[in-house]
């Protein structure tokens, strides 16, 4: 299923002309394993108020989160190829008035972990057993708010939310390492009062036994640091700053479809 | 007149709707003994978050409680919380249209000693640009009562604007307050003062003054900037023929520009303004610094007479 919404995220770019196929890749199958193996919810009555929510605080990896409620049958898998088009459900970035499941409008980074301990809060004065999960960028982790998050997920011990990192380690002009560097990432979230879990992003085994982990820990908050692989599963856009923002040309995007074939 | 504080009305007004819906959520940023929310969280303490001083992540949070059907008030000065918060009132709040009430407390120059960095005066131009929220500016004590229940009644985003010191009561006690409907103070003839918050009562002082130099003032109470309701303004021009808006905020964007938008668009009168201008203020007691930047009952009176010559 990976692999498919992988080609989703590719013709979907494509097809608009603009995107970000990068982060969607290296997305594919955290947001598989969640949509298909963890999420309890309901594509027919996306406002079950029992359902587990899931915020994509990256907002530009907006592709492979519409090819997910697609899939598992939010809308028909053909409204894909409206991405990005004037009248579209499917905006440019995840807009919640706009796309049936989409949580949070999204797109201006550093927002989601603050919003999804404001849902979580909700469940537990509410005693509802729903759990949150929210995948933020590494560079998003560049952002101020998304440290005051952190402080407050500990302090408030949201212990019903599961924070996922894509750690792909290039954002949009270079890695991050060498734009502003995060490491030693892992001690800052302890340090911060986090239990953390690292894992390998594309490994599915590994992405669920993490979410099992983490829905144990009583008392603290849980991040699982996912390593990935920017533009994962396409050999030219892998690890290549290049397709962070950029749309392939129909001629890349037929070599890419082929070698996810 | 007598004075009460808006922000003590805010704190005890919520602590009553606390006991009449439990949906509602309050969250502070370090401030609540100032703005009040103190009062709400003593009877609901479960059902406030001190959020420390991270105004963003608190109106971030805001936005998922009130995503998952909580009411929710967000209270801190309003300088923090509009100038520092923008994008996240944009993105988590407006876009979406969510049921977050921004009560925000310290507005104007007349913080007073604080300085500048304290004194909120773009906060009515940055929360009137906003698409879906509603804001409003009360002339007192009792309208900020008044305010606040509608907010908890009425479902999207709000921004009230509340003063540090206490402030003259305008309203009889049995005052009750039409959301988007403006207050007709006072009838009158030759010319309208349109005013918010603090300012209505020095309209209604300017008016007494104007009465004995025989020119017979309108005073109109637009407590409410968005939706403005422009029926009572077009009214007011081609009654009295002449407009004056006076307000405790920059000359762009506020109260002013939006009643000006109306007049010229619907009934195209003179008008003239009282406001700070394009200036920041500076630290003080709060009535030096009214007077000191133009905001006075005399400053409104020299400004009905300078309009009401250009009829």
């Amino acid at each position: 299923m990976a692999k498919k919404l992988r080609r989703h995220v590719i013709t979907m770019i494509a097809t608009a002309g603009s995107g970000h196929p990068g982060g969607s890749l290296s997305a594919a199958d955290i947001v598989t394993a969640l949509y298909f193996k963890i999420l309890h919810h309901n594509p027919e009555n996306p406002h079950w108020p029992d359902r587990d929510r899931f915020i994509l605080s990256k907002g530009h990896a907006a592709p492979v989160l519409y090819a997910a409620l697609a899939e598992t049958g939010y809308f028909p898998v053909a409204e894909l190829s409206t991405l990005r088009r004037l009248d579209s459900r499917l905006q440019g970035h995840p807009d919640s008035n706009f796309t049936p499941g989409v949580e949070m409008s999204a797109g201006s980074l550093g927002m989601g972990l603050s919003f999804a301990i404001g849902v979580a809060l909700a469940a537990r004065l509410d005693s509802k057993g729903y759990r949150t999960y929210v995948l933020l960028s590494d560079g998003e982790c560049e952002e101020g708010q998304t440290w005051e998050a952190a402080l407050s997920a500990a302090h408030f011990k949201v212990d019903n939310l599961t924070t996922i990192v894509d750690y792909n380690g290039i954002q949009l002009s270079g890695r991050t390492c060498d734009i502003m560097n995060l490491e030693p990432f892992i001690r800052k979230w302890q340090a911060f009062g986090w239990h953390t879990i690292d894992i390998d992003g594309h490994d599915l085994n590994q992405i669920l036994s993490a979410c099992q982990e983490a829905e144990k820990m009583r008392g603290k908050p849980t991040v699982i640091i996912a390593r990935t692989i920017k533009g994962k599963g396409v050999s030219f856009m892998e690890n290549n700053v290049a397709f962070h923002g950029k749309a392939p040309t129909w001629e890349e995007a037929e070599r890419a479809l082929k070698e996810l074939d | 007149m007598d004075e009460a504080s808006t922000r003590e009305t805010y704190g005890k007004t919520l602590a009553e709707l606390g006991k009449q819906n439990e949906d509602i959520v309050v969250l502070d940023a370090d401030l609540s003994p100032s703005t009040m929310t103190n009062l709400f969280a003593r009877e609901f303490p479960k059902h406030f978050f001190n959020c420390g001083l991270q105004e963003q992540n608190m109106i971030s949070i805001a936005a998922g409680l009130a995503a998952s059907g909580k009411t929710v008030f967000a209270s801190t000065f309003a300088v923090f919380v509009v100038c520092r918060c923008f994008d996240q009132l944009r993105l988590c709040v407006s876009q979406p249209n969510l049921n977050v009430k921004i009560v925000a407390t310290h507005g104007g120059i007349t913080v007073g000693e604080d300085g500048t960095s304290h004194q909120a005066i773009e906060d009515l131009a940055l929360c009137c640009a906003l698409p879906s929220f509603t804001v409003v500016v009360p002339a007192d004590a009792i309208e900020a009562a008044e305010a606040v229940k509608a907010a908890a009644s009425s479902y999207g985003p709000f921004y009230i604007r509340l003063s540090r010191p206490k402030t003259p009561i305008v309203y009889p006690k049995s005052y009750h307050f039409t959301l988007d409907k403006a207050m007709t103070m006072r009838q009158g003839t030759d010319a309208t003062i349109v005013a918010a918050g603090i300012m209505v009562a020095k309209a209604l002082e300017a008016a007494d003054i104007l009465a004995k130099q025989d020119i017979d003032c309108r005073v109109i109470n637009m407590h409410t900037l968005k939706p403005l309701d422009e029926a009572t303004i077009v009214k007011a021009a081609s009654e009295t023929g002449a407009i004056v808006v006076a307000e405790e905020h920059l000359a762009q964007g506020g109260l002013g520009s939006r009643v000006a938008q109306t007049v010229t668009r619907k009934k195209p009168v003179p008008m003239e303004f009282v406001n700070l201008g394009d200036r920041y203020a500076s630290s003080g007691r709060a009535e030096e610094l009214l007077q000191r930047y133009g905001l006075t009952a005399g400053d409104i009176e020299e400004s009905v007479k300078s309009v009401v010559k250009k009829k």
